[in-house]
């Protein structure tokens, strides 16, 4: 049987790649993708540890993950249409009209 | 029909003319809001009529007829009812007060038929006959003080009536002030009695009060403060020394107000509470002897202070206050029943009086200024008869209502324990000064020279029927009145029957020279010698300047109480607590606030990688706090 410490590192090397990037792409639809690669890293330890303790809650809990995911993703791909039919580019460093 | 199962109509049937008035008047003509204003208030009339005769059949044993319709306040050990009480008194109150008032809406349909307020005005006046009616039918404290604020508003509301013009919102406001000082004393009163007699069910405080001693002289225990409270309010609502000063400024309403709550009614709530409370009173001759005083002193003062005025209401709202002082001594002589029955004529020849100046007014075209009167006999006669007979029997001519009533005062107070012949001396020359500057007034109006030119003048003319009817009725009233006996019927045990028949006599002959001689100075000085009211003038310069300017009481008061009032709340309250202490509290705040987010809002660059930062370093910050 593999470890849970593998599973962890592999966990955390996927949430790193979506933090990395978060912050070093530019398309919002990278952005939203590198999101997604966080969320399944969290949802991979959910899985992991409750193998690892025999507690099926761990999974229960992935599920609402990914059904908060899919809304999440239907509601910013449509943000993101709206986004570019309005701004013509998908570029967020250009969306930055809402400050001070 | 059974009048007493619909006593509760008797106050609320003006309360729902009020309603309809004050709701719908703006789409009502003035026909209908003047039926649906004289109509209501004519129900409670016949109701009134028909309880009171009911009343009257029933034996002396069922008395008073008491109504409780619901519970109205139960908080622990308090409780009160809403019920009316139905006895002798305030049977004759109701009686007083429908009737005047109906013959005073009458009035006002002529009145006040070209002013634009007229629903207004109708509106307020029934509001008032349903405070005014709950006051004398409640049978317990604090439903009587609902209706004593109740017809405290409607005073306020009818002077400031022209409200566009600043005197008359002042004068309102400065009756309601006033009054609110002697409303406290009421409160207070009220508060006591409960906690002595655990009850503010006028039944069984009296029934409680009657075994309680009687408090000497000198002696101030519960009963005693009691009842200055109470007269501390009564000197507020009834317009007695010290807090007469806003009264003759109540002149500024509409007159057919000055009449019905000026004169007749709402002012003579004092007198009715402390008859209502006798039994209270009985046990406290201390306070009774301070209402006697009072009273007393306001009759004079507020005469004399009507010997020299020019304005046509105010000689008449003096000559109020005056006549009120004489009920209150009658009160505090004991004899309740007769400062009822005096309340009753004033009534009846007051209401006539201010009805005949508003009259004058109307004819004259708003001129008030007796100095621009004279002559009218001829131009007027109606209202001139009515008047003439309003004035005979103010001034006391035997024969008239007003001869009766007040040589019943005189006498009282002449058999009365307590510096009776002083309080005695006092009323007469009040009863000289008041035939006086009545029939000064009469001869400076109707007789003579016209002193108007024309300009100032168009055409003087008789007032319309619905303003004469009234003055009619009235009039029929101050003549035949004296010759009820009220003091009998209502039958307060008094302390009379020390005196012979020819000291009555004698004080009854007193009381007629004292008329008599008020009205020869009056001839005297203003139709034989007009020259000399000039010259009398000119020779006492510093009394009559002192009588001009009515003792300055309005100026000491403004000097003593408003004055240092308004400077306290201009220099401390408002410029100090207000905008240093709240002001400045409140705006440190927002200023913190606004100051600190306007360094904070560096934060909102827009960029959503920026935030994406913030959380980031706030994940690791709430990771790294939990692990330490």
């Amino acid at each position: 049987m593999i470890p849970l410490n593998w599973y962890l590192i592999l966990a955390a090397a996927l949430f790193l790649i979506g933090v990395l990037g978060f912050f070093v792409k530019r398309n919002i639809i990278t952005l939203l993708l590198s999101v997604e690669i966080m969320l399944n890293a969290v949802n991979l330890t959910f899985v992991a540890f409750s193998s690892q303790h025999g507690i099926i809650s761990g999974q229960i809990f992935v599920f609402f993950v990914l059904v908060v995911a899919a809304a999440e993703a239907a509601v910013g791909l449509a943000l993101v249409i709206a986004m570019f039919r309005n701004r013509e580019t998908l570029n967020v460093d250009r969306s930055n009209l809402l400050k001070w | 029909m059974d009048f007493l199962n619909w006593l509760w109509l008797i106050p609320l049937a003006p309360l729902f003319g009020a309603i309809i008035n004050g709701s719908l008047g703006t789409r009502l003509s003035r026909t209908w809001i003047g039926v649906i204003g004289a109509g209501t208030v004519a129900l409670s009339f016949v109701l009134s009529i028909g309880a009171f005769v009911q009343m009257l059949h029933m034996p002396e044993s069922a008395l008073p007829i008491v109504h409780n319709y619901f519970v109205w306040i139960q908080a622990g050990s308090f409780h009160a009812n809403f019920g009316f009480l139905l006895d002798h008194l305030s049977g004759l109150m109701i009686l007083i007060v429908t009737g005047v008032g109906f013959l005073i809406h009458i009035y006002s349909t002529g009145y006040m038929h070209d002013d634009p307020g007229f629903y207004r005005f109708f509106a307020y006046l029934n509001l008032f006959m349903f405070s005014m009616l709950t006051l004398v039918l409640a049978n317990n404290y604090l439903l009587m003080f609902v209706g004593w604020e109740g017809v405290g508003l409607c005073s306020y509301l009818l002077i400031g009536f022209w409200f566009g013009k600043k005197s008359a919102t002042d004068a309102g406001k400065k009756a309601f002030i006033v009054n609110r000082v002697g409303d406290f004393g009421f409160i207070l009163a009220t508060m006591w009695i409960f906690s002595t007699f655990q009850s503010v069910d006028f039944g069984q405080v009296f029934e409680a009060a009657r075994k309680l001693p009687v408090e000497p002289l000198g002696m101030i225990g519960a009963v005693t403060s009691i009842c200055l409270l109470m007269f501390v309010g009564a000197t507020g609502k009834s317009a007695q020394i010290p807090l007469y000063v806003w009264l003759p400024d109540a002149m500024e309403g509409p007159t057919p107000v000055s009449a019905l709550i000026h004169a007749a009614t709402m002012v003579t709530a004092g007198v009715y509470m402390i008859a209502r409370s006798a039994a209270l009173f009985d046990r406290a001759p201390g306070a009774l002897l301070v209402v006697a005083c009072v009273g007393a002193a306001t009759a004079i003062f507020a005469a004399s202070v009507g010997l020299v005025q020019t304005d046509i209401k105010k000689v008449l709202a003096y000559s109020t206050v005056s006549q009120l002082g004489y009920m209150f001594l009658a009160c505090g002589a004991g004899a309740y029943a007769v400062g009822v029955f005096h309340l009753m004529t004033h009534a009846f020849f007051k209401a006539l009086l201010f009805l005949g100046a508003g009259s004058v007014i109307h004819g004259m075209g708003g001129i008030q200024d007796l100095r621009k009167m004279g002559g009218l006999r001829h131009k007027m006669p109606w209202t001139f008869r009515t008047f003439f007979v309003g004035t005979l029997a103010i001034a006391g001519i035997p024969g008239l209502a007003g001869f009766f009533s007040k040589d019943m005062i005189l006498a009282s107070v002449w058999s009365s324990p307590n510096y009776g012949r002083v309080l005695w001396a006092v009323g007469l020359i009040t009863a000289g000064f008041t035939s006086f500057y009545m029939f000064r007034l009469l001869i400076l109006t109707f007789f003579g020279n016209a002193r108007y030119t024309h300009d100032e003048v168009h055409h003087v003319h008789e007032s319309p029927a619905s303003m004469l009817i009234p003055l009619g009725v009235l009039a029929l009233g101050s003549i035949l009145g004296g010759y009820l006996n009220v003091p009998g019927f209502l039958g307060f045990a008094t302390a009379e029957g020390g005196e012979g028949a020819s000291t009555e006599h004698m004080l009854m002959a007193a009381s007629i020279v004292a008329a008599l001689s008020g009205l020869a100075v009056a001839w005297l000085l203003y139709v034989s010698r007009p020259e000399l009211p000039a010259r009398l003038a000119a020779g006492a310069e510093a009394m009559y300047s002192i009588l001009t300017h009515k003792y300055y009481i309005d100026e000491i008061y403004d000097a003593v109480i408003v004055w240092p009032l308004l400077q306290a709340s201009r220099e401390f309250l408002w410029k100090f607590v207000d905008v240093i202490v709240i002001d400045g509290a409140v705006n440190s705040v927002g200023f913190v606030i606004g100051s600190s987010a306007r360094g904070l809002r560096h934060m909102q660059s827009g960029f959503v990688r920026t935030y994406a930062a913030w959380i980031l370093a706030g994940g690791v910050f709430l990771i790294a706090w939990f692990l330490r």
